[in-house]
C-alpha cells in the first residue's frame, strides 16, 4: 500500500524550477532516503508533502488525503520536522512536549503514557525540566523528534535530521526511527547529506537540480558500481598527497582517504594502471557502496569538475617542521560553576591538519574559540603563531585566519565587496590588495558571481567565499569550525581538496568536524568528550587503540563512538580514570 | 475542563490547540523578563517621567523689570508681580541691562516703565508700559503675556478702588472653565499620556512575536501541526492582551491616585473603550511582524510607526483642531486620536456617549482592520 | 589605521544603504515625519469652534459678536436658544467655546454700567483652554478700546504695548519646528545604530570581525561614523525643507549650528552603541533604544519647557544630548545665536559623547579580551 502518491509535480520559484515533473510512490512501513546535493529540491520536495507550498502543477497524495486541497488534514496524520526545527529554547523539554501535544490534539488522558515512551526513547527522560535552550545539539534533535511523534504520525517527514549531529547521536536517532517504523507502523521519509546514512535506508530516491534520478534500493545503486571501486595503498606518502596524486590520474572519477590509503572510483570499464602511478603502489579491488555510484551518477551529468589548485600566490613563511605553532598548555575555561573545558593540553606543529573531535557539548568549540582570541582562558597558556594571545592579540590575529560554523560574512554585501572589506581589515592594500583579491575570485571560481549578494549565493559557494575571506592576508594558521557542516559531499570533495593544497604550502590547519570519514584527512587530531581530552593520536593510532576480535578493521566512526562510549560508562561507574 | 462534556471532537480539538498556544505564549512571558518589563516597568517609568516632565504650567518666570525713574505709582505696579506665584522678578537698572538678560535667558520677558510714565499717567494720557517677551517658545511666551496682563488688570483695579471708585470696563469677562476648573495641565496630560504609553506597549509587546518565530525556525514547526491561523494569532493575541490590560489598570492606578487627576466616568466604560484600543494596537504590532518576517525590520517599522506618531498627531498634546486639514486627515489614521479622545472625556468630562460612542466605533473598524490583516497574511503556507 | 577606517565605514555604509528596504526605512519617514509634524506641531490656534447663547437683543451684543465673527480665529458652530443646550455642545466637543451674552447685557453698557460677557471652555485640553480665553480677553480688551473711544469715555490710565522678541507674531511652528530636526536626527542614529551591534553578533559577523587585526576603537568608530555621516546628510536635508519650505529665519552661522549637530551625533551615537554593546539581543537592544529615545525627547525641552519640571528632572535632563541640541536648533535659528553664545551647550554634549564611546569601547574590549 503505498502512503504517499506524487506525479507530476512541477513547482518554481520566480520562474526557477526547483522541482520538474517528479513522480514518486513511498510504500507504507519504509525508511526512504531523500539524497540529493544542495539545490536539489529536497526541502521544497518535504514542505510540498507537508502542504506548506503549493506545486505549480501535477499531484500529491498523502494517506488518501489531497496536500493541496487539504493541508490541514495531512497535518493531522504526518508529522514534519524541518531542518531548523525551531524548539523553544526559552520553554522546558516537558513544556515543549506539552506545547505539541495540545496542537496535535493529544488526549489529556494518554499523555501520561506517550511522555515516558518518547522520553524514555529518546534518553531525554532525566531532562524533562531543563530548557530546550540548553540541550545539546543531539538532545534537542531528539527533543525536535519526540515533539514531532507526540501524537504518534503515519508519515514521519525529517529533513536533514541528522546535520550537525555527533556520531553517536546520530546512530541513537537511527535506532529510534527504525523502532518507530517497527513498533509504531509508521513510515518515514528523510533527507541526509550523510552518504553512509543512505545505506540504513530501505529505499532511496535520488535528486538532483530538481529532478529525480531514480528511485531504489541502496543496494541496486551499489551493485551497478562492481568492479570500480579500488583500495590503493603506498606505504610511506603522506595519505593526502597520495589522493591528490590519484585524483589526477586518467580515468578516476573519485578519490577519499580511507583507513591507511585512498579509496578510488574509476570510470565505467576503466581498470587502474598501476604503471602510470608512483612504483610500490599497492591497489585491490574492494566492494562498491552507495557513495560511489552518487558520486558516478552526479558526475555523468555534471561532467568532472576541475581540480582545484590552492597557491597563496606567495610562500607562507613556514617554520621548520618540527615548530609548535599552536600550543595548548593546561587551558581551563569555566562558566560560572560549569567548567567547558578542562585542564586540556595539546600541541600543533607547523604545516599540520590537526583535527577537533567530540560529541555535541564537547567543549571543541570552546577551545577553538580561546584559541582565535573571542574567549579568554579561565587557565592556562595559549601561544598561537609564537604569540601570547594576551599580550599581542591584534598581530597574533594578522597570522591566522577563521572560518566560522556558520556562514558570517556580510550577507547584504556583494562578493567583491566583502573581500575588499576583509583584505582591508587585513591590513592589504594597494596592488597587493587588487592582486589578492583577484587571486581570490580566480582560485576559488567566484568571478562570475563577483557582483551578486553573498547572502544569494549557493551553500557552495558561500563557503568558497568565506574561506577565501580567511586566506586573502595568506595566514599562517588556518582555523575552521566545522567548515562542512550542511554541505553535500560534492562540495565536500572539494573542499577538503582546497586544505590538503594548503596543506601541502605549509599552512598549519586546525579543524573541527562531525565527519568522521573527514577526521582520515587530518595528520593528528585530539578527541573531547565533556571538556577532557580522551584520546590523541594519527587517525591510524586512534584506529589501532579499538581494534579487537569483534572489530577487526574499525573505522574512525567505531573508534569515535567506541572511545565515548568508554569514556561514558567509565565515568558512570567512576571505576575508570577519565584519561587513559 | 474534562468534566465538561463537549460532543463535538472537531471543537474540543481546536480548543486544546489554543489552550497550547496560550499556554506556550504565555510561559515564554514569564521566562523573558523584557516582556513583562515592558508591560509594567515601562508604564511606571513613563508615567513618571511624562507626568513630571511634560507641564505646561509656566510658574516662577524670570521677569526683569525695569523702572527708570522711581515713583509710588511705579512702585505699586512693580508691587504687583511680586504677588503672583507665576512670575518671579528681577530688578535692572537699564533697559540695556535688561535686554542683555534676555539674550542670555536669564529672563524670559521684561516689563519697562519709561521716566515719562508716572507723569503720563497722572495727567491721564494712557501711559505705556512696554512689555517685551522672548518669543522664540511661543506657546510660553503668550501664556507670559497672559500673566503680565493679569497682573496689570489687578493693579488697575487696585488702584481704582484706592481713588473710591471702581474700574469701569464697559465688558467684563466672566470664564467658566468646565471640567478642568484650575486649568492643571497634567489632568489634561495624563489620560492622553495613557494612550502613548498604551500604543508603545502593544507595539513593543507583539511587533516582534512573529518574526521571532519566523527567525528561529518555530514557525515552520507550527505551521505543519493542525493549528490554524487564527489559532496562531489568538494564542498570540490573548497572552499579551492580559499583559496589556494588567499595564493599563497600572496607569490609571498611577493617574488617578499618584496624579490626582478625577476619574468622572465610569470604569466598565473605560475597560471596554481601552480594550477596543489595545487590540487594535496589539493587532498593528502582529501585522508590522507578519510583514517584517524579521526582527530587525519589525524593530525598525515598530520604532517609526508607533511612538511619534502618537505623541505628535494623536491631540494628546498639540489641538488637532489647530492643524492644517490635510494633517488632521492623516490623525483619522491613527488609532491613538480616538483614544485620546475617549480618555480625556472619561476622566474629565464622564460618560458622554456621544463622543465614546463615535470614537470606540472608530476602533472597533481598527481592530477588524489589522487583525484582518494579520490574519490574511499569517498564510499557512510558506509563500 | 586610517585604510581600516575607511574599510569598514565603506562596509557599513553598503549594509545599510544597500538593502532597498533600509533605505527606504532610513529616508522616507524621517522626511515624512518632518512635513506631517511640522504641520502638525503647532499651539497656536485657529478656527476656535465656538457657539452663542445671546440672551440679550440689543445693538451693543451684536457689535461684540461681530468682533468674534470677523475674526479668522474664531469660527461659530452654533446659535443656542435655551439653557438645556450648553451642555451637549461642549460635551460633544461640537465647539470648545461658548460664549453667553445675559439680557441685560445692552442696558448695562447704555447705562454706563460694566456688561458681563460669559465665557465657558472645555478644559478637557487645558493648555487650549487657557489659549483660548487668553484670544477671547484680547478680543474684549479691543472692544472695549473702541467702546470707550466712541463713546467719550475716558481711556484706561495706563496699557500694555507688547512686543516679542525672534518670533514677533509668535508662531509656535516658529518654536517647535527646529526642534523637529533634533529629534528626527535622533530617531536617523538611532536606527542605524541600534541594532548594529547586536545584528552582527546574532548574525556571527562579529566573531569574523574581532579574529581579524582590527583594534576595539577602531571598530568602535567604524561603527560610529556611518551613522555620523548619515546623519549629517538628513539633517542637512531638514534644515533646507525649514528654511525653503515652512520658511523659518535661520538667523545664526551655519558654523555655530554644524558643530552642534556634530557633537550631538557622536553623543547620541555613543549612547546609542553603549546600549548596543550591552545588549546581547535584538530584542534587547530595541528595549534599550526605546528607553533612551523617549525620555530623551521628554527632557530635552521638545514640546515643553524644561524650566516647568520638576528640579530632579530637571537636574536628569543635563545628562540628554538632545536638551543641548534643541538649544542649539532654536538659538541659531531664532535668536541669531553665535558659537561663543553657544558655548555652554557644546561642551557638556562633548563630554557626553566621549564618556559614552569610552565606555562603549571599553565594553567592546572586554568582550575581545
Amino acid at each position: 500500500m503505498s502512503v504517499l502518491e506524487l506525479s507530476g509535480v512541477t513547482k518554481r520559484f520566480a520562474g526557477v524550477p526547483a522541482l520538474n515533473d517528479v513522480r514518486l510512490n513511498i510504500r507504507k512501513g519504509t525508511v526512504t532516503g531523500l539524497i540529493g546535493p544542495d539545490g536539489a529540491g529536497k526541502t521544497t520536495l518535504m514542505r510540498l508533502i507537508a502542504g506548506l507550498l503549493v506545486p505549480d502543477s501535477g499531484a500529491i497524495s498523502v494517506l488518501g488525503i489531497d496536500a493541496i486541497q487539504d493541508p490541514l488534514k495531512v497535518q493531522q496524520v504526518i508529522g514534519y520536522m524541518p531542518q531548523r526545527f525551531g524548539l523553544y529554547e526559552d520553554l522546558t523539554v516537558q513544556e515543549n512536549l506539552d506545547l505539541y501535544a495540545d496542537l496535535q490534539g493529544l488526549p489529556d488522558a494518554e499523555r501520561q503514557a506517550r511522555y515516558a515512551a518518547l522520553t524514555h526513547l529518546t534518553g531525554l527522560a532525566p531532562f524533562t525540566q531543563r530548557l530546550a535552550g540548553k540541550l545539546s545539539g543531539g538532545m534537542k534533535q531528539k527533543l525536535g523528534l519526540a515533539c514531532v511523534l507526540v501524537r504518534p504520525p503515519q508519515l514521519l517527514l525529517l529533513d536533514e535530521p541528522t546535520v550537525g549531529v555527533d556520531p553517536v547521536s546520530r546512530r541513537e536517532l537511527w535506532a529510534i526511527i527504525y523502532r518507530l517504523v517497527r513498533e509504531e507502523n509508521m513510515t518515514a521519509l528523510l533527507s541526509t547529506a550523510y552518504l553512509d546514512e543512505a545505506e540504513r535506508c530501505n529505499e532511496v530516491i535520488l535528486l538532483h537540480k530538481g529532478e529525480l534520478l531514480g528511485q531504489s534500493l541502496p543496494a541496486e545503486f551499489s551493485q551497478k558500481m562492481a568492479g570500480r571501486s579500488f583500495q590503493a595503498t603506498l606505504p610511506g606518502m603522506n595519505k593526502r598527497s597520495l589522493q591528490s596524486r590519484l585524483a589526477r590520474s586518467s580515468g578516476v572519477i573519485d578519490s577519499t582517504i580511507q583507513r591507511t590509503g585512498v579509496r578510488i572510483v574509476m570510470e565505467a570499464d576503466v581498470q587502474p594502471d598501476p604503471a602510470a602511478l608512483p612504483a610500490g603502489i599497492r591497489i585491490e579491488p574492494v566492494e562498491p557502496r552507495f557513495e560511489d555510484s552518487f558520486i558516478s551518477l552526479l558526475r555523468e551529468i555534471d561532467g568532472q569538475p576541475a581540480l582545484p589548485e590552492v597557491s597563496l600566490a606567495r610562500a607562507v613563511p613556514s617554520g621548520t617542521d618540527d615548530e609548535e605553532v599552536i600550543i595548548v598548555d593546561q587551558v581551563t575555561k569555566r562558566f560560572g560553576s560549569f567548567s567547558a573545558v578542562k585542564d586540556v593540553s595539546f600541541k600543533v606543529k607547523a604545516g599540520e591538519v590537526f583535527g577537533l573531535l567530540g560529541a555535541n557539548g564537547a567543549g571543541k568549540s570552546t577551545t577553538f574559540r580561546m584559541l582565535c582570541g573571542l574567549l579568554p582562558a579561565t587557565d592556562g597558556h595559549l601561544r598561537v603563531a609564537g604569540l601570547d594571545l594576551g599580550h599581542a592579540p591584534a598581530k597574533a590575529r594578522a597570522r591566522i585566519g577563521y572560518m566560522a560554523q556558520k556562514f558570517s560574512l556580510y550577507g547584504d554585501l556583494s562578493v567583491l565587496e566583502n573581500l575588499r572589506f576583509f583584505s582591508s581589515a587585513y591590513g592589504l592594500r594597494g596592488s597587493d590588495q587588487r592582486a589578492q583579491i583577484d587571486w581570490a575570485l580566480q582560485e576559488f571560481e567566484l568571478k562570475p558571481y563577483a557582483n551578486s549578494t553573498s547572502q544569494k549565493l549557493p551553500l557552495g559557494y558561500k563557503q568558497r567565499l568565506a574561506m577565501a575571506a580567511a586566506l586573502m592576508h595568506r595566514p599562517q594558521i588556518l582555523f575552521l569550525d566545522e567548515p562542512t557542516s550542511g554541505v553535500d559531499p560534492l562540495a565536500r570533495r572539494e573542499f577538503w581538496q582546497r586544505i590538503a593544497a594548503l596543506a601541502e604550502e605549509g599552512v598549519t590547519i586546525l579543524v573541527t568536524t562531525h565527519f568522521m570519514e573527514e577526521a582520515e584527512y587530518c595528520d593528528r587530531l585530539v578527541i573531547m568528550a565533556k571538556g577532557d581530552i580522551l584520546a590523541e593520536g594519527t587517525p591510524d593510532e586512534l584506529r589501532a587503540r579499538v581494534q579487537s576480535d569483534q572489530l577487526p578493521d574499525p573505522t574512525m566512526e567505531d573508534a569515535f563512538v567506541y572511545l565515548i562510549e568508554e569514556h561514558e560508562t567509565g565515568r558512570r561507574s567512576d571505576a575508570v580514570p577519565a584519561k587513559s | 475542563m474534562r468534566f465538561l462534556r463537549n460532543p463535538d471532537p472537531a471543537q474540543q480539538a481546536a480548543r486544546m490547540r489554543l489552550r497550547g498556544m496560550i499556554r506556550k505564549e504565555a510561559r515564554q512571558i514569564v521566562r523573558d523578563p523584557s516582556s513583562i518589563a515592558i508591560a509594567f516597568v515601562l508604564p511606571i517609568l513613563l508615567l513618571l517621567l511624562f507626568g513630571y516632565g511634560i507641564s505646561l504650567d509656566a510658574k516662577h518666570v524670570p521677569l526683569g523689570i525695569v523702572i527708570e525713574s522711581s515713583s509710588p505709582e511705579a512702585a505699586a505696579f512693580a508691587g504687583s508681580f511680586e504677588q503672583s506665584e507665576y512670575l518671579s522678578p528681577h530688578r535692572f537698572g537699564t533697559i540695556q541691562e535688561a535686554e542683555q538678560a534676555l539674550i542670555t535667558h536669564e529672563v524670559d520677558g521684561i516689563v519697562w516703565l519709561r521716566n515719562d510714565f508716572e507723569e503720563k499717567l497722572l495727567s491721564g494720557a494712557n501711559a505705556p508700559i512696554g512689555v517685551i517677551i522672548n518669543g522664540v517658545d511661543a506657546n510660553t511666551a503668550h501664556i507670559i503675556e497672559g500673566y503680565v496682563k493679569g497682573a496689570w488688570l489687578s493693579w488697575l483695579q487696585q488702584r481704582a478702588a484706592e481713588q473710591a471708585g471702581e474700574l469701569n470696563l464697559p465688558v467684563q469677562l466672566q470664564q467658566r472653565v468646565w471640567f478642568n476648573a484650575e486649568l492643571r495641565s497634567q489632568n489634561f496630560l495624563v489620560p492622553g499620556l495613557i494612550a502613548v504609553i498604551m500604543t508603545l506597549i502593544g507595539a513593543l509587546l507583539t511587533a516582534m512575536v512573529i518574526a521571532r518565530e519566523w527567525e528561529r525556525g518555530t514557525m515552520e514547526a507550527l505551521l505543519v501541526t493542525p493549528v490554524t491561523a487564527k489559532e496562531i494569532l489568538l494564542g498570540k493575541l490573548l497572552p499579551y492582551f492580559v499583559l496589556g490590560i494588567g499595564g493599563l489598570a497600572l496607569s490609571v492606578g498611577m493617574a488617578v491616585w499618584l496624579f490626582g487627576v478625577p476619574l468622572h466616568g465610569s470604569l466598565p466604560v473605560l475597560f471596554i473603550s481601552s480594550s477596543l484600543f489595545l487590540i487594535a494596537s496589539l493587532g498593528m504590532g502582529l501585522t508590522i511582524s507578519t510583514v517584517a518576517r524579521n526582527q530587525f525590520v519589525a524593530g525598525q517599522i515598530a520604532i517609526i510607526v508607533s511612538f511619534l506618531p502618537a505623541f505628535m498627531l494623536s491631540g494628546f498634546i498639540f489641538d488637532i483642531n489647530s492643524m492644517p486639514p490635510a494633517v488632521q486627515v492623516v490623525t483619522y489614521l491613527l488609532p491613538a486620536r480616538y483614544y485620546v479622545s475617549i480618555l480625556q472625556t472619561v476622566f474629565l468630562a464622564g460618560n458622554v456617549w456621544k463622543v465614546i460612542g463615535l470614537n470606540s466605533l472608530a476602533l472597533i473598524v481598527f481592530c477588524a482592520f489589522f487583525l484582518g490583516i494579520a490574519r490574511r497574511r499569517m498564510s499557512k503556507r510558506l509563500e | 589605521m586610517w585604510n581600516h577606517l575607511k574599510a569598514l565605514i565603506v562596509k557599513e555604509l553598503l549594509a545599510v544603504l544597500k538593502d532597498k528596504k533600509s533605505r527606504l526605512v532610513l529616508i522616507a519617514p524621517p522626511l515624512i515625519q518632518l512635513m506631517v509634524f511640522g504641520y502638525a506641531a503647532t499651539f497656536d490656534m485657529n478656527h476656535i469652534r465656538y457657539a452663542v447663547f445671546n440672551e440679550d437683543h440689543g445693538a451693543a451684543s451684536r457689535e461684540l459678536l461681530a468682533h468674534f465673527e470677523h475674526s479668522d480665529t474664531f469660527e461659530c458652530v452654533a446659535q443656542l436658544d435655551g439653557d438645556a443646550q450648553i451642555a451637549p455642545v461642549i460635551d460633544n466637543k461640537e465647539a470648545l467655546l461658548l460664549l453667553r451674552i445675559p439680557s441685560d447685557f445692552s442696558r448695562n453698557l447704555a447705562l454706563g454700567q460694566t456688561a458681563n460677557l460669559q465665557a465657558n471652555v472645555d478644559g478637557r485640553n487645558s493648555n487650549s483652554a487657557m489659549l483660548v480665553l487668553n484670544y477671547v480677553q484680547s478680543m474684549v480688551s479691543s472692544f472695549n478700546t473702541d467702546w470707550m473711544q466712541d463713546h467719550g469715555e475716558s481711556p484706561l490710565p495706563a496699557h500694555l504695548v507688547v512686543r516679542s522678541w525672534y518670533n514677533p507674531n509668535l508662531v509656535s511652528r516658529w518654536f517647535i519646528v527646529p526642534g523637529i530636526v533634533g529629534l528626527l536626527t535622533l530617531l536617523v542614529t538611532l536606527l542605524i545604530t541600534a541594532l548594529s551591534v547586536a545584528r552582527e553578533r546574532e548574525a556571527g559577523t562579529f566573531d569574523q570581525l574581532l579574529v581579524t587585526p582590527l583594534r576595539p576603537f577602531e571598530i568602535l568608530l567604524g561603527k560610529a561614523l556611518p551613522a555620523v555621516i548619515i546623519g549629517l546628510l538628513e539633517a542637512t536635508a531638514s534644515i533646507l525643507i525649514i528654511v525653503f519650505w515652512f520658511k523659518i529665519p535661520l538667523l545664526g552661522s551655519l558654523l555655530a549650528l554644524y558643530l552642534g549637530l556634530f557633537l550631538f551625533l557622536l553623543s547620541s551615537i555613543g549612547v546609542r552603541l553603549m546600549i548596543s554593546s550591552l545588549a546581547v539581543t535584538q530584542q534587547q537592544g530595541l528595549l534599550g533604544a526605546f528607553l533612551f529615545f523617549v525620555p530623551a525627547i521628554i527632557l530635552s525641552g521638545f514640546s515643553t519647557p524644561i524650566a516647568n519640571m520638576p528640579e530632579i528632572l530637571q537636574a536628569l535632563t543635563l545628562l540628554n544630548p538632545l536638551r543641548y541640541f534643541i538649544v542649539i536648533l532654536r538659538g541659531v535659528f531664532l535668536e541669531g545665536a553665535t558659537v561663543s553664545l553657544l558655548w555652554s551647550q557644546y561642551w557638556p554634549m562633548a563630554l557626553i559623547g566621549l564618556f559614552c564611546l569610552f565606555t562603549a569601547g571599553t565594553l567592546f574590549r572586554r568582550r575581545m579580551v
